[in-house]
């Protein structure tokens, strides 16, 4: 690990872009998620220490094609699966505002990067809300994008039916920017294909919307007239006080400039975390089986034979956290399990999309706290897993419906950052690009 | 075997999973060349995907799904609106990912059907399933020394180390799945050897390629009194038998054999009051024989769930966008009616498609019958001497029409063709032009011979007064007179003849 004053890097490098070009004269700091093509991309785990892959993972070809300068890797939760950046095989990072404090995750480091000024933009993933959470905890701006709008294909996979590479920056036009050079149909990807309904055009939303636009735009005081905001009741009881507080403000400066906020209901949304987590941690458990010590990352022993050498190298390299979501997934997909695990979590997945969908009919974006909490301090979550899963209850059901979520700052509170989470229907970030630009305009 | 099921009143029921190399020129899910050298460095033909690098995502060949949409369309087979692409869990070091994308619940093709004949008789086994999935790499089992690797390599349980190759990784493979439908190992022959005809014709298999073709078989054996007069039996009986499933299959011959040990040794177990063992077991080329792969074999949970990475595909209009050719048993029947020709040669000549192609491009230009005899019996028999296959020559096959044409225009013997310019065009691989200039075997024009036949007769007198004394050795003289002038070049029928009616007149 390399250091740095709130140890968000992994490794240091500079690798740089074109002469010119969007994001020429920018620096990037890249999660250690994403591969890049010689440079260590540890997922933050001692199975992939000193694995340096061959190939540039597509958004980074695309950051350099545009002129940005790679800073660094930055420290995550081992493989994405934490909150809080502190599952990293190779320590937690210091969350800019205040250092006793996590900076969220998984995409913590990336995140802390930018709130620190180690970076300009950077690239995080989000699972089931790995960008928003540190975003919110950092107070910078960070995109989920919809599921298929940016290429998977580099992203070492975790749960791959839910996660999309989103951009973190200190402002929605910077975020929308990035989010620019990122988004678009790449042929190495299949899921990034883009099937239009019936008598609609069928290029990719990406590639006839420029975001950095639709950011810079915002609204103006006819939009912002018409604009619903609806929220959904059950995310936001839950938040603690000073959380659902400023939230409440951001709300009511909002209607000031004249959007009418309305409550929705999303009545599944109390068995997202169970079923996403069913799901991620499935998926997981088929994603990570690849790690076995023979072609790459940690050996074992090499004692045995090979299902003995695979599991000295399993038990070697995971950490704990991984090795209890392996197990709880090969678990839910196991024969006797899998219809009451697996197939009953897809059900509910149906839902809470159904549930989107209607929402999405009587409001044009969801507004909800991004984190029901404030960032807690390092050490503060671990012990109780049950508890830090909780934690996702807001940014979970978005991945389960594949829909675009935007964590922008929302004020603070007891001196920490909140950060406000909008979702629209899919493909339509440039909605909630406009709204978070609204967002930040009333909010100090 | 019939005979021995009588006796025993035991018969031997069996189903198939047979996997096939569909010969496209890329990978199934990545862009990596299928095109395997025999001598190629392990690990070369590769890159992140099918190494199972981590990042790396599928991306689906439709090529191989149009080759696969063939198959079932020849196996006339059911194709879904939509088929989607599954992940099969399990570990196993040939596995680049430890998970293989194959397909589980909506298969490319169900419910087909395959015809073929085995000892006269016409039979029909019905597909349950044919799938696409892709191929793991091949590994290799070593034990520790100084010899060379191949000498080194052992069985798993002896083996030092394994190496692993993923050159083979994500060759795209069809396994499709028979109901149990054989009653005897020696249809199962018939059936691969008529599978493999179709799948050729279709242009998706290479035969010749390594491993394109494996078998894993399922057999159990029945009392013969519930084998009902069509071959049916009950679902409980055959949910009663226990069975085993046979390993390592790699021929058609291994298959008969194969399956003939195994229905032999359940048949001893029975009948020595044993219970036959639910068991996998490895089939030894060597020693024809079968052998336990796990004292006690786990029930196998693959954990299956839908691939992600891979959309599920619309083939709705794939099915009538993508056209078959003819195949071998049509064309059969087309070549009888059409160019006369009898049972035999109608099936050599369209076994193989290359073959029927041939035959035809042939058959248009010349006589039918002169064109079966010259590709059946001359071109196949000379190849099948030399132990060659049609394909050893696909490309020259100009060549080979142009010899027929010289026979059907009368300008090299049936003789000369057959004994020389044929066996020299496949010995030597030159065109027929060639040898026959080079042998001097064109039959010289008539002019050339009626003239070279007066002279003779004129300069030699003395043989011709032989000739009307009626001397043997003086025809015979004047013959070797005309074929000498005519540098060997003309029929000597044709010179005899003349030469009769020269000195006859």
């Amino acid at each position: 690990m390399s250091t740095d004053e709130f140890d968000v890097f992994l490794t240091r490098v500079e690798i740089d872009g074109a002469d010119d070009g969007p994001l020429a004269g920018k620096t990037v700091a890249v999660k250690d998620n994403i591969s890049t093509d010689g440079v260590e991309t540890t997922c933050g785990s001692a199975m992939l220490d000193g694995y340096e892959p061959p190939y540039d993972a597509t958004v980074v070809s695309r950051v350099r094609d545009a002129g940005a300068t790679v800073v660094g890797k930055t420290n995550m939760d081992e493989f994405g699966m934490g909150g809080t950046t502190e599952t990293s095989a190779f320590g937690p990072t210091k969350n800019p505002v205040d250092p006793e404090r996590v900076p969220g995750g998984s995409s913590g480091g990336s995140a802390a990067a930018v709130a620190a000024g180690e970076a300009d933009l950077a690239l995080g993933s989000d699972t089931g809300g790995s960008v928003r959470n540190p975003a919110a905890f950092c107070g910078v701006v960070g995109i989920k994008p919809t599921y298929g709008l940016v290429s998977r294909y580099g992203l070492v996979a975790y749960a791959n039916s839910l996660e999309q590479i989103g951009p973190l920056a200190s402002t929605v036009t910077e975020a929308a920017t990035l989010l620019d050079v990122i988004a678009g149909p790449d042929e190495r990807d299949a899921t990034t294909r883009y099937d239009a309904a019936e008598g609609e055009p069928d290029d990719h939303p990406a590639e006839t919307v420029s975001y950095a636009d639709a950011a810079r735009e915002g609204f103006d005081e006819d939009e912002l007239a018409e604009l619903t905001v609806g929220v959904p009741r059950e995310l936001v009881e839950g938040a603690a006080d000073p959380v659902r507080e400023t939230f409440q403000s951001a709300l009511d400066a909002l209607g000031t400039r004249g959007v009418e906020t309305v409550d929705v209901s999303l009545p599944s949304v109390e068995h997202a975390v169970q079923a996403y987590y069913v799901i991620a941690m499935s998926e997981a458990s088929s994603n990570l089986a690849r790690f076995d010590g023979v072609r790459y990352g940690e050996q074992g022993d090499r004692e045995g034979n090979w299902n003995e050498s695979f599991a000295s190298a399993r038990e070697a390299g995971f950490g704990s956290e991984v090795k209890r979501r392996i197990l709880l997934g090969t678990y839910a997909l196991s024969a006797g399990y899998h219809d009451e695990y697996y197939e009953k979590a897809q059900d509910a997945r149906a839902w809470v999309k159904r549930d989107f969908d209607e929402a999405l009919q009587t409001a044009d974006v969801l507004a909800t706290p991004t984190m029901p909490v404030l960032p807690p301090k390092r050490g503060e979550s671990l012990d109780d897993p049950l508890q830090l899963y909780l934690m996702d209850a807001n940014t979970v059901p978005v991945n389960l419906a594949n829909l675009p979520a935007i964590s922008v700052p929302a004020g603070r509170a007891d001196g920490l950052p909140v950060g406000l989470q909008l979702v629209g229907p899919a493909f339509g970030e440039p909605l909630i690009l406009r709204a978070a630009s609204a967002v930040e305009t009333v909010v100090d | 075997m019939a005979r021995a099921a009588e006796r025993t009143g035991l018969e031997p029921v069996i189903g198939l999973e047979v996997h096939v190399q569909l010969d496209t020129e890329t990978k199934v899910f990545c862009g990596c060349s299928t095109d395997g050298d025999a001598d190629e460095e392990p690990n070369t033909r590769t890159c992140p995907v099918c190494l199972g690098l981590p990042g790396a995502l599928p991306v689906l060949n439709e090529a191989a799904v149009a080759a696969a949409v063939k198959v079932g369309k020849a196996l006339n087979a059911e194709i879904p609106a939509e088929t989607q692409f599954h992940r099969k869990n399990y570990y196993y070091p040939d596995l680049p990912k430890n998970f293989q994308i194959t397909q589980y619940d909506a298969p490319l093709c169900s419910d087909g059907v395959l015809e073929f004949s085995h000892e006269g008789d016409r039979r029909s086994v019905r597909i349950r399933r044919a799938h696409l999935e892709e191929d793991p790499g091949s590994i290799q089992h070593v034990r520790d020394g100084p010899a060379d690797l191949e000498a080194r390599t052992t069985s798993v349980d002896r083996a030092d180390y394994t190496l692993v190759d993923y050159n083979r990784a994500g060759t795209p493979l069809m396994e499709i799945v028979t109901e149990p439908d054989f009653r005897e190992p020696a249809a199962v022959r018939g059936f691969l050897e008529k599978l493999e005809e179709v799948l050729a014709y279709l242009g998706v298999f290479d035969a010749g390629s390594d491993g394109s073709l494996r078998v894993d078989a399922n057999l159990s054996m029945v009392e013969s009194e519930h084998v009902a007069d069509d071959g049916t039996i009950p679902e409980e009986v055959l949910a009663d038998a226990n069975r085993t499933e046979v390993k390592n299959i790699s021929s058609h011959r291994g298959a008969e054999t194969a399956l003939s040990y195994e229905a032999s040794r359940q048949r001893d177990q029975i009948e020595a009051g044993r219970e036959v063992e639910q068991e996998t077991r490895h089939y030894n080329e060597t020693h024809g024989n079968t052998v336990s792969m796990r004292a006690k074999e786990e029930e196998k949970d693959y954990r299956y769930f839908p691939e992600a990475d891979l959309p599920p595909l619309r083939v709705a209009d794939w099915k009538e966008k993508i056209d078959i050719p003819e195949l071998p048993d049509a064309r059969r029947e087309r070549f009888r009616t059409e160019y006369g020709l009898g049972a035999e040669a109608a099936s050599k000549l369209t076994s193989r498609k290359a073959v029927a192609d041939f035959y035809e491009q042939v058959a248009a230009e010349f006589d039918p019958d002169l064109a079966a005899t010259w590709v059946a019996d001359n071109l196949l028999g000379e190849l099948n001497y030399r132990d060659r296959e049609i394909e050893s020559v696909t490309d020259r096959l100009d060549e080979f029409a142009r010899l027929i044409e010289l026979v059907a225009t009368d300008e090299v013997t049936t003789k000369n063709a057959e004994e020389t310019v044929l066996r020299t065009m496949l010995d030597e691989g030159v065109d027929p032009d060639t040898v026959v200039e080079r042998e001097g075997l064109g039959k010289a024009a008539g002019e050339e011979v009626a003239t070279a036949v007066t002279d003779a007769v004129e300069n030699n007198p003395d043989a011709v007064a032989d000739y009307h004394d009626g001397e043997d050795g003086a025809l015979n003289f004047l013959v070797g007179q005309v074929m000498q002038a005519t540098g060997g070049s003309a029929d000597p029928g044709t010179v005899n003849e003349l030469l009769r009616a020269e000195l006859d007149s």
